[in-house]
C-alpha cells in the first residue's frame, strides 16, 4: 500500500479541482441535453460524484477526516434519492407508460 | 509512473463520463456508469481513503447502479422509445455547460492553489480512524441518516405500490 499511495505525492491540489469540475460540467450538461428521465438521474449520480472526489482530495490536503466523513454521508443521501426517485419514475411510467420528462410538463407551471 | 498514473485514471474517468451522456442505448450508459464509478474507486485508492473506496464499490457499483439496470430492464425501454430534443436545445444545453465550466476553472485559476496533495497522516483514510470521528464527531448526523434511509425506504415502498382501488 504504501508505493500506491506515494503515487500522489505531487499531484498538485487544482488539478484534482479541475478533475471534479470537469465530471461536475459533463453532469450538468448530461442534465440539460437528455430527456429520459434515468439519464438525468444518472447525469446527477456523476455530479454527486465529482463533489465525492473533491470532498476526499480536499480531506487528504489538510489532514482532517471530516470530509471523509462527509463523503459517506453523501452517499447514504444518494442511496435514498436514488431509491425514491426511481420509484417516481416506475409510478410515472406505469401512469404514462414513457419515461420522456417533456411528458411532466405540467409540473412547469 | 507515480504521476502519469493519476492522470491516466482521470482521463478514463473523463472518457467514460462523456460517453455516458452521450450513448444513445440506455443500457450502454449505465454499463459506462459503472465503469466511471470503478475510475472513482481507484482515485480513492490513490488517495489512500481506503474505506471510502471499498463503500464507492459495494453502495454505488453494487447497490445504486444495479437498482438503475434493474429499473431500465423492469421499464423495458428500447432505443427508439427516446425522443431526441431539437439540436438548438442541445447546442444550447451544451453551451450553458461549457460556460459553467470557464467559469469554475477561471475562478480556479484565480486561486492560485497548486500545492501537492501529501497524504500527512498514512491512517487518515481507514476504517479504525473513520470509525472514530464517525461515532464521536458525527454522532448525531449518523442517527438521523438512519431515519432518513428508513423514510426514504418506506416512501420507495409507498410510491411504487399499485394503488387497490385504480389497479
Amino acid at each position: 500500500m504504501e508505493n500506491i499511495t506515494q503515487a500522489i505525492h505531487g499531484v498538485p491540489l487544482n488539478h484534482y479541482i479541475l478533475l471534479s469540475t470537469l465530471i461536475f460540467c459533463i453532469g450538468v450538461v448530461g442534465v440539460l441535453t437528455r430527456r429520459n428521465a434515468i439519464i438525468i438521474f444518472m447525469s446527477v449520480e456523476l455530479m454527486l460524484n465529482a463533489v465525492n472526489l473533491l470532498l476526499a482530495a480536499f480531506s487528504v490536503y489538510h489532514n482532517n477526516a471530516s470530509g471523509q466523513v462527509f463523503v459517506f454521508f453523501i452517499m447514504a443521501l444518494a442511496a435514498a434519492e436514488v431509491a425514491v426517485g426511481l420509484a417516481i419514475i416506475v409510478m410515472i411510467y406505469r401512469n404514462t407508460h414513457s419515461v420522456d420528462i417533456n411528458v411532466l410538463n405540467k409540473l412547469k407551471w | 509512473m507515480t504521476l502519469s498514473l493519476f492522470y491516466l485514471v482521470a482521463f478514463l474517468s473523463i472518457f467514460f463520463s462523456l460517453l455516458v451522456i452521450f450513448s444513445k442505448n440506455p443500457v450502454h450508459s449505465i454499463l459506462y456508469l459503472i465503469i466511471t464509478f470503478f475510475t472513482f474507486t481507484i482515485h480513492y485508492i490513490l488517495l489512500n481513503a481506503q474505506f471510502l473506496a471499498i463503500v464507492n464499490f459495494i453502495v454505488y457499483m453494487g447497490a445504486i447502479l444495479v437498482l438503475f439496470l434493474f429499473v431500465l430492464m423492469l421499464l423495458n425501454l428500447n432505443k427508439d422509445s427516446e425522443p431526441l430534443k431539437s439540436n438548438l436545445l442541445k447546442i444550447i444545453g451544451v453551451i450553458g455547460g461549457m460556460c459553467l465550466l470557464v467559469t469554475l476553472v477561471g475562478s480556479t485559476k484565480a486561486l492560485h492553489l497548486s500545492d501537492p496533495v501529501i497524504l500527512q497522516a498514512q491512517n487518515l483514510g481507514l476504517v479504525k480512524n473513520l470509525g472514530k470521528v464517525l461515532f464521536s464527531e458525527f454522532l448525531l448526523p449518523f442517527e438521523v441518516s438512519s431515519i432518513l434511509l428508513l423514510s426514504a425506504m418506506v416512501g420507495a415502498v409507498l410510491l411504487a405500490k399499485r394503488e387497490p382501488n385504480n389497479a
